[in-house]
């Protein structure tokens, strides 16, 4: 994947999109058949092979169940936690001491917050509202990206080279700069608005990755023979194109997921984040833990913990699937 | 090589004005606008109405903008609101650049000098446990949230063990001379080596939490980039050619493989800059990400547009720099 030298460097960074949209469509045109394929057998989807990469990958597996953990837990958890997550219930505590932090106690494994609400009831709960600001934000970004890629990819044309602009130019600038000026403009900060600012970095992303993809799919065989065959223009579009050209796309969600929730800490960290701490957030327990951090490391530490076990796992199941689904990896 | 440049800049010079189209938006959508974060809570009706005539926000949008750039170009952005109350917008930027440009180097030269050689080596000795600890450092790395591999440091190596500075930029007491503003620099060129070491201290915290999310992509470039090369027909003849094993991979790999890996250094900027706010932050080290992170959070505007606006400057100059090196490396660019 050594990128072309002949291209600027501004080129270059949308060569990356690009090389992952090129994965798409898994035409194995070029791929040499090796003697030791047998397993290959030609009738093998590549989702159905990639699966069966996947099942005996231990990254893949390691990842998925991190995944599969935290969404449990996000649903599970106002039935699982302890306490109310929005009592001070050790509020009493707080003002005593002259020490603001209320260590664990019976009942409060992990102590309290500056507020006297219980520690782990707060980090049960944040799972939720961590998955939604996660999905949320992949989600929308997903739904942006998905709508302007496909009108560039299936109309060409100035359609294309419009929409491919404005992609361009907001992939110029760095994502986070982008992501805090965006949350900046919100006039009252909310958990949305910080979703919202996470979300539109991404649809350029999506947009010219998925653009990419459905121009290597677009020429492929089957979509030629349906044309051939007198498909309509939406058919083809909506059933031959789009769901041959979704598994770059698909995995760069899958990454998402764990960048949003980063991002949305880094967010809280700069004042950019949600003021509201009736719902407990991870990132926005990391970002309010920063004037305890002399004295209370463990109220930066547990939330941090979380967050990077669950954008690991994240991280993880989406580079697995990235090889899996890359047709040159197929052996 | 010349016309390569010029035709560079010409494309610069297009995105910039884009870009600063962008800004001008931006600073317009921005809640309650310039002039009420001008007054703050000084604000009557009379006095919002003069300053609304005074900056010409009355004016249709495109004279807006043509005054904007007129502003801009003269240097004149206003006097801060928060960070410094009453200091010149330009100015403040310009004393804190500085802090960011050593906090930035320094992080860069951890990122490559540990990346690059730990990429190579991992590649060479592909699926070994140097490789896998290092893919899996690396993945770890960028789940991270930087702020709170600064947090961890801090607590670690300044308020536990106390071996390095917990923040800014020199200890308190010392008297240092100043000449350019980069404190490492200026003790070197007074030979106050004792202010150059403070300094340096003081930034070795901060540079390692920058410097891990470079380090990651880096590494994972460097070891993708030199497994292809190897696998290439040139290595391959080099091979058989009988040449000194050291001369292949001096040559022929390293060489090869390290071209896609400048344009990955120079994408790491938008990165640097975006991980120095936060580090900054920590260890409040009083540079541009420090004022900028301020700035968000006090509505300061007037350093604001001059933050985003020497950002996205800073951003795409050092992609043009990055450009005319490949070009230099490589000599086909130059020929398109």
């Amino acid at each position: 994947m050594t990128p072309n030298p002949l291209k600027t460097q501004a080129d270059r960074r949308k060569e990356r999109i690009d090389d992952l949209a090129a994965t798409a469509g898994g035409s194995p045109s070029g791929t040499v058949t090796g003697a030791g394929e047998i397993e290959e057998s030609p009738g093998v989807s590549l989702i159905a092979s990639a699966w069966r990469r996947l099942r005996r990958n231990p990254v893949f597996l390691v990842g998925a169940g991190i995944t599969l953990a935290f969404v449990v837990l996000a649903i599970i958890a106002p039935w699982i936690a302890p306490h109310d997550p929005t009592q001070g219930l050790l509020l009493d505590k707080v003002r005593q001491q002259s020490n603001p932090i209320p260590g664990s106690e019976p009942g409060f494994p992990l102590g309290a917050d500056n507020r006297g609400r219980d520690l782990l009831s707060r980090l049960l709960v944040g799972a939720q509202q961590t998955l939604i600001v996660g999905v949320g934000a992949t989600v929308i970004g997903l739904v942006g990206g998905l709508t302007l890629g496909t009108l560039a990819g299936a109309f060409g044309g100035w359609v294309d080279s419009f929409i491919m602009r404005i992609v361009d130019v907001m992939l110029s600038i760095p994502s986070l700069l982008l992501a805090m000026s965006l949350a900046a403009v919100a006039a009252r900060p909310s958990q949305m608005t910080v979703i919202l600012a996470i979300a539109i970095v991404e649809i350029p992303i999506f947009a010219r990755l998925l653009r990419g993809s459905m121009l290597a799919v677009r020429s492929s065989d089957h979509v030629l023979a349906a044309r051939a065959l007198g498909v309509k223009q939406s058919a083809v579009v909506f059933r031959h194109i789009i769901p041959n050209s979704l598994a770059p796309v698909i995995v760069q969600a899958t990454i998402v997921l764990a960048t949003a929730i980063i991002d949305a800490a880094a967010l809280s960290f700069l004042g950019l984040g949600n003021p509201d701490d009736r719902k407990p957030e991870w990132g926005q327990m990391l970002g309010a833990s920063q004037e305890f951090l002399g004295d209370h490391p463990h109220l930066a530490f547990y939330p941090a913990a979380c967050i990077i076990i669950v954008a690991l796992g994240f991280t993880l199941m989406g580079e697995s699937l990235r090889e899996a689904l890359d047709p040159k990896s197929r052996r | 090589m010349l016309r390569f440049i010029v035709r560079r800049l010409l494309q610069m010079v297009g995105v910039v004005i884009v870009l600063s189209l962008l800004v001008f938006i931006w600073l317009r959508s921005l809640p309650g606008g310039t002039v009420s974060a001008m007054l703050g809570d000084r604000a009557t009706p009379e006095s919002t109405a003069r300053l609304t005539k005074q900056l010409g926000l009355d004016q249709p949008l495109w004279v807006q903008y043509g005054r904007f750039v007129k502003r801009v170009l003269s240097g004149d952005f206003g006097l801060s609101t928060g960070v410094l109350p009453g200091r010149d917008a330009l100015d403040l930027f310009l004393s804190r650049m500085p802090a960011t440009i050593e906090l930035s180097i320094l992080a860069l030269i951890i990122a490559v000098a540990a990346g690059i050689p730990l990429g190579y080596l991992a590649a060479r000795r592909r699926a070994s446990t140097l490789d896998n600890l290092s893919i899996v450092g690396s993945l770890v790395g960028v789940a991270v949230p930087v702020f709170f591999l600064a947090f961890v440091l801090k607590y670690i190596f300044a308020i536990q063990l106390g071996v390095l500075p917990v923040s800014g930029r020199q200890s308190t007491g010392l008297d240092a001379t100043r000449v350019t503003g980069f404190f490492v620099l200026d003790g070197i060129l007074t030979r106050e080596w004792d202010a150059s070491w403070d300094a340096f201290k003081h930034l070795i915290l901060p540079a390692l939490a920058l410097s891990s999310i470079p380090f990651a992509v880096i590494f994972r470039i460097t070891r993708a980039s030199v497994l292809e090369v190897m696998d290439e027909d040139y290595v391959r003849t080099a091979e058989s050619k009988g040449l000194a094993t050291s001369t292949i991979r001096s040559r022929h790999i390293l060489r090869n493989a390290l071209l896609p890996v400048i344009t990955t250094i120079g994408l790491q900027t938008g990165g640097l800059l975006v991980g120095a706010v936060l580090t900054e932050r920590v260890f409040s080290l009083g540079g541009v990400g420090d004022a900028l992170a301020t700035a968000f959070t006090l509505r300061d505007y007037a350093v604001l547009q001059v933050l985003i606006l020497a950002a996205a400057v800073t951003f795409v100059l050092v992609n043009l720099v990055v450009d005319i090196l490949y070009a230099v490396i490589d000599p086909r660019v130059r020929t398109r």
